[in-house]
């Protein structure tokens, strides 16, 4: 008995850390996202293939040079690429109205996509967890935990305080929340709006680039990676609130948590109902609803979480917009 | 120092504004008067390029059509709007800290100016500026505006919803700030503080300026008073 519940502890314990990590990731991706929209009020669809970029360029990069100047120079070139796709690409299509700019980006995605196929193919590629970080941090009980799940969690903690002094703290972080709600009034007071607006664009996909390096090689990285994550971080958005970056970030490690847990539960109804001395023949009509195990469930529920969301509160748990 | 001349202006395929005239000398405090949608905020908006346009809009002599509205806030035009965009999220110190174009505090006016004329922001100083009443959201989107030292503010409505009281103080401030050599364009409906305080006024009427005088004049002109200002 006592090693059952020591065996469900260490279950717990590990699957909570893996949650963590995840989520913190999943907010890396969603707090761009977020930022980007309440400024532009532009939904960004190739918000994940920027992700999978900043995967792929540090293979790549990191092929040559290594891990860890990787690690740097990968976001930065996403975040390049994200300044020159708001200047050249958005801004032109900006006066063409919101859904033009949707569409836009929509596009964007699908040609990123082939671009990956066409210089990496349609295979994963093989991007590695860096030798100097593959090794088991440390035993709870009988499972290892590995030192770069340790790592993605210290460099998305930093990225999180950082984001939050920059706002917080400084004028350039003043002047991007005041733009948040009104950015004709800021502009009219001198302040370069077109530029700001510039700036968080690359910031937001930096960002996601620098999920894409430390979440490609813990996952996979393939030119499905986009579309997978990409749903998902619109449920976390959307879940959260529209333009909340405290809703972003609790939502994040909700859907994290939800993920990871479900993936890892084998319950299903039946079980549930046997344990209060209930049970089913395997004639009853029900008997393959019963059965399904949440793990079964897993893709599904954060979709399903979503739906309930916008029925109950369509702003999120802490939108600011109604629409 | 503005000079408009043959402004017309569009939102979208409705035309707003038909060949507007004015213009504003230094020192001067100048009304724009008439009555809700005949086009006054509109020719402000287009002056701050926020609306499209033809026509001429120049300040200093330099022309300012076709210049993204940061670059003519910068040539030290500035414009207090009538919806009051305060920053809610924002204190009241750090919205007063954006109004200022640089870093650094220059020109006529500082926060310790703003403080003294306001007591009632100096209170609120820490609070977020969406907690303030309208009629201090009201001083500190003018005070805002002041910090980035323009040559001429160009203010929408700003009585508009106000107590007495607060209203007596905002006529003070305007001609403290007429005392400091800067020009202003007041857009009012009503005519009690503007006639008091104004060298000229003009008085718009669909999309046209279609009287331009002195308070007095407009005085004594009940014809226009009547067609195109009282209710």
């Amino acid at each position: 008995m006592r090693a059952f519940w020591g065996s469900q502890l260490e279950f717990f314990l590990v699957t909570l850390l893996n949650s963590l990590s995840y989520g913190l990731l999943l907010f890396m991706l969603s707090s761009g996202l977020t930022l980007i929209f309440s400024m532009m009020g532009v939904l960004n669809f190739a918000h994940a293939s920027f992700y999978m970029l900043g995967a792929y360029f540090a293979y790549q990069t990191g092929a040559y040079i290594g891990f860890w100047p990787a690690l740097f120079i990968a976001p930065i070139l996403v975040g390049i690429l994200g300044a020159v796709t708001e200047r050249y690409g958005l801004r032109t299509v900006h006066k063409f109205g919101h859904v033009a700019e949707l569409l836009f980006t929509f596009g964007l995605a699908y040609v990123i996509e082939e671009v990956v196929h066409l210089v990496w193919g349609r295979a994963p590629v093989d991007y590695r967890v860096p030798e100097s970080l593959d090794f088991t941090l440390f035993t709870l009980f009988t499972t290892q935990y590995p030192a770069y799940r340790a790592f993605m969690m210290l460099i998305s903690v930093g990225m999180l305080i950082s984001l939050f002094l920059l706002l917080t703290r400084t004028r350039v972080g003043m002047v991007v929340q005041a733009s948040l709600t009104h950015p004709d009034m800021v502009e009219a007071l001198g302040h370069n709006v077109p530029r700001v607006f510039m700036m968080v664009f690359a910031g937001g996909c930096a960002l996601a680039g620098l999920a894409g390096v430390l979440g490609g090689n813990m996952f996979i990285t393939e030119p499905g990676m986009a579309f997978a994550v990409g749903s998902i971080v619109f449920v976390v958005v959307v879940f959260g609130g529209m333009g909340s970056l405290a809703g972003a970030f609790v939502a994040s490690l909700i859907i994290g948590t939800l993920q990871t847990f479900s993936v890892a539960l084998d319950f299903s109804m039946l079980g549930v109902l046997g344990a209060i001395g209930i049970s089913v023949s395997e004639d009853s009509n029900w008997y393959g609803l019963w059965s399904i195990t949440i793990s079964q469930t897993a893709p599904v529920l954060p979709y399903l979480l979503m739906v309930l969301m916008l029925i109950v509160r369509p702003r999120g748990l802490m939108g600011t917009r109604e629409s | 120092m503005l000079e408009v001349k043959n402004l017309h202006a569009y939102y979208g395929k409705s035309h707003i504004l038909h060949g507007v005239h004015l213009n504003v000398s230094k020192g001067e405090i100048v009304s724009l008067l008439g009555r809700n949608g005949v086009g006054r905020s509109t020719t402000i908006k287009a002056v701050m390029g926020q609306v499209e346009h033809t026509g001429a809009v120049e300040f200093n002599g330099e022309n300012l059509s076709g210049l993204p509205t940061y670059r003519i806030a910068r040539k030290g035009l500035g414009y207090v709007p009538e919806n009051r965009d305060i920053f809610p999220a924002l204190t009241t110190r750090q919205n007063l800290l954006l109004g200022m174009k640089g870093t650094r505090q220059s020109g006529r006016w500082s926060e310790e100016d703003m403080f003294n004329l306001f007591p009632r922001l100096r209170e609120r100083a820490a609070a977020p500026a969406g907690v303030l009443s309208g009629g201090e959201q009201q001083m500190l989107t003018l005070c805002r505006t002041l910090m980035g030292d323009p040559d001429l503010v160009m203010i929408d409505e700003p009585t508009e919803g106000l107590a007495p009281k607060i209203v007596e103080q905002m006529a003070h401030l305007f001609e403290e700030i007429r005392n400091r050599g800067v020009s202003i364009l007041l857009v009012e409906q009503k005519l009690t503080i503007a006639l008091r305080i104004s060298q000229r006024v003009y008085v718009m009427g669909h999309g046209r300026i279609v009287f331009e005088g002195s308070p007095e004049d407009l005085r004594a002109n009940e014809s226009v008073r009547k067609e195109w200002l009282e209710v």
